[in-house]
């Protein structure tokens, strides 16, 4: 967390307008071991890099005339949990000091129960976890940054864009590598993809495990288009590419990889965006960033919409609001679980090579709900 | 003749047609302009034949093109920094004015003495001697300005926020900002009523248009597109303008890949032309009898005939195609 960052304030008072401060909090983890100094200058793709009050700053830095114009203000006070206890704590806190609105950027368990400790409308920028938008939704829970499934429903579309059908699938030895592979499977299957082999995989050097650890040795004996790696740790992941058997393309965690962003993308504004945002934080802007800077963009949306409040006001238009991403489209959440819907990026890390929703594509009533868990399957049993 | 020799020979006497051709292309009766941002050049289309007959490097990342009170094209280049100013006679740059970091859109005082620049780096609306190229005045704005546009009496400048989707309108004598009008979301162009009266303002991510009283700055209405076939969010208005009368409007539904033609006093669509991919710019030639439609993603422009609203040829021009100008 950033020292600076003690309270952000947007006031109306300095533009002289009258209308309701609509009141936030952002909750992140405190020593937060994502953003160790050894895991962020790796920059594995689809991973943070550094913290997400930079993103909801952004924002609403550039929020000042807008807010202005409605005569509306947002302040946003930060607050950090070294346990879900704490979470829990920090997030009745905010609800007693008079917040609309709580932001998380914390694990999916932590998330829940700062969803479960209020009232109010939870903002989750941080967790990616399919559970969290299928069997334990909640009903003022909604999401800015993908879901896995999104993500492996994009890989997926892009695979059967390129007619690469056959895949080898490397799976990590995390449980969350195990739920993140059934992620996988569910969207290849969905696509109508054929999984040849798969493998689990370690990370080791040890010549007794050299089956599992020997990228050469995983990718021998079948044949397939590509190589789908589910890595959630991102070291394996990274040292795949250009070392397989057959010479075959690498994507999930390394090789291809789907992002909710990528500060290379040339389109819709986008650089300029990106350029914002390595000025204020000195960092390319990331996945995650993109997130938290959707999260300050929802606040200033719901400010400005309904400058006069009150909390309840701002909780109900929230479910209407749509944002504008960069990406090209608005951007609104989804009825069903609160999920965010967008367009994701196809990146091999210097660049972007493909969106999702692959073009062609049909859906009944919105094409972007190709990506991720959609109405007919019912995932999410809470009434919003 | 073997069948080499009459290749060579065609092939000779084209090149000869070309050497011919390039020395009279300036000078031709009739040519359409287009500036893309990744070329650092202008492309010409010959306005009789309608092909390419040639390019004229500029600077870097050319964006918005616009002709001059004294008819000379003006093309600002977001990369370089500078407006080029180009004699449409001669294909040459007769000098280049310095714009600041990131120049996108801009406009002209009606005596074409001050330049209005949207900065989108700085988020500010810029003011130019067109002259001397000095900076005189610098307006803060809302984040990603884009289009630029000032009244014919020179005297308010309106320009838009893309992030912040207001309309600023500026006082140009002081440099203070009227007010901020709430429009649609990701304003990006304007056209104005030629009687003044009214500001069209298109709204990229709200497929339509919202058109707002000059007099006092109110929203008037707001238009909404539709497409058979497209949907709400795919169709994203960007390049507007009116006809000299005044009584029609064309406008760029971006992803819609179609061109609408609007019945401006009815505020009604009349037509929908289909064009290539994300129509993004759009201009007129002198009779008005043909609409030429620039096209982001197809990297060409198709050219419309207007009266029987049809899509009549397209032509492959530059990289990302952005604005465009006909000169006659």
């Amino acid at each position: 967390m950033r020292g600076a960052l003690l309270a952000l304030i947007l006031s109306s008072a300095c533009f002289g307008a009258a209308g309701a401060t609509l009141k936030a909090t952002l909750i992140s983890p405190e020593n937060d071991p994502r953003l160790d100094r050894t895991r962020t200058e790796r920059a594995y793709l689809g991973h943070p890099g550094g913290p997400a009050a930079d993103g909801v700053q952004v924002a609403l830095d550039e929020g000042g005339f807008e807010l202005e114009a409605a005569g509306a203000s947002v302040v946003l006070s930060p607050a950090t949990a070294g346990s879900v206890d704490a979470a829990r704590a920090a997030a009745q806190a905010a609800e007693k000091a008079g917040a609309a609105l709580i932001l998380t950027d914390l694990p999916a368990a932590w998330t829940l129960a700062v969803a479960d400790a209020v009232k109010l409308p939870v903002l989750n920028l941080g967790a990616p976890d399919d559970r969290l938008r299928q069997q334990d939704c909640r009903p003022r829970l909604y999401h800015l940054l993908p879901s896995e499934r999104m993500r492996a429903d994009a890989i997926a579309q892009t695979l059967v864009s390129r007619k690469w059908n056959k895949l080898l699938l490397l799976v990590g030895p995390s449980a969350q590598d195990q739920l993140r592979a059934a992620t996988a499977q569910a969207s290849i299957k969905r696509y109508g993809l054929q999984v040849v082999a798969s493998k689990p995989f370690k990370l080791s050097t040890d010549p007794r495990e050299r089956d599992l650890a020997n990228p050469l040795l995983l990718t021998a004996g079948n044949n397939y288009d590509a190589v789908w790696i589910v890595d959630s740790d991102g070291e394996f992941a990274r040292g795949l590419p250009y070392r397989t058997v057959l010479p075959r393309p690498v994507v999930g965690d390394a090789g291809l990889v789907a992002l909710a962003w990528h500060a290379q993308f040339e389109r819709y504004g986008a650089p300029q965006v990106s350029r914002r945002f390595f000025k204020a934080a000195k960092r390319p802007m990331t996945d995650s960033d993109w997130a938290a800077w959707m999260g300050g963009k929802t606040l200033l949306a719901l400010a400005t919409s309904t400058p006069k409040g009150p909390n309840a006001a701002w909780a109900q238009a929230l479910a209407k609001t749509s944002v504008d991403g960069s990406k090209g489209l608005a951007l609104s959440f989804r009825t069903w679980d609160g999920q965010l819907r967008q367009p994701l990026l196809l990146t091999d890390g210097q660049g972007v090579i493909a969106q999702a929703p692959i073009e062609g594509l049909l859906h009944p009533t919105d094409v972007l709900d190709t990506l991720g868990a959609d109405a007919p399957e019912k995932l999410c049993k809470a009434t919003r | 003749m073997d069948l080499k020799l009459i290749r060579k020979t065609t092939r000779l006497v084209g090149l000869t047609l070309l050497v011919v051709g390039g020395a009279f292309a300036h000078a031709a009766p009739g040519t359409v302009y287009v500036s893309s941002e990744k070329d650092d050049a202008l492309t010409m289309i010959d306005l009789a034949t309608l092909t390419v007959k040639g390019t004229i490097p500029t600077c870097k990342r050319g964006r918005h093109l616009q002709l001059t009170p004294d008819r000379k094209l003006m093309l600002a280049c977001s990369d370089s920094g500078v407006a080029d100013l180009i004699d449409p006679a001669t294909g040459q740059s007769l000098r280049r004015i310095p714009l600041g970091d990131d120049p996108e859109a801009f406009d002209l005082s009606p005596d074409g003495k001050t330049i209005y620049v949207s900065s989108e780096d700085d988020a500010s609306a810029v003011f130019f001697d067109a002259a001397t190229g000095k900076k005189l005045k610098e307006v803060k704005v809302g984040q990603e300005p884009e289009g630029v546009k000032v009244s014919a009496d020179g005297k308010v400048l309106y320009i838009t926020s893309e992030v912040a989707s207001l309309v600023h309108a500026i006082d140009t004598a002081s440099g203070k900002i009227i007010k901020n009008i709430k429009v649609g979301k990701r304003p990006r162009r304007m056209a104005i009523t030629p009687d003044g009266k009214e500001l069209w303002v298109t709204c990229e991510l709200d497929s339509g248009v919202t058109i707002v009283s000059t007099a006092d700055h109110s929203v008037l209405a707001t238009l909404k597109f539709e497409v058979k076939g497209a949907r709400a969010q795919d169709i994203t208005p960007v390049g507007i303008q009116m006809s000299r009368d005044g009584k029609r409007a064309y406008v760029a539904l971006g992803r819609a890949n179609h061109v609408a033609f609007v019945d401006v006093a009815a505020r009604k669509v009349t037509d929908l032309v289909l064009v290539g991919k994300r129509a993004w710019n759009v201009a007129l030639d002198k009779d008005e009898k043909r609409l030429f439609v620039v096209n982001g993603l197809s990297d060409d422009l198709t050219i419309v005939d207007v009266p029987g609203a049809k899509a009549i040829k397209t032509v492959p021009v530059g990289r990302v195609p952005y604005g465009v100008v006909v000169v006659e």
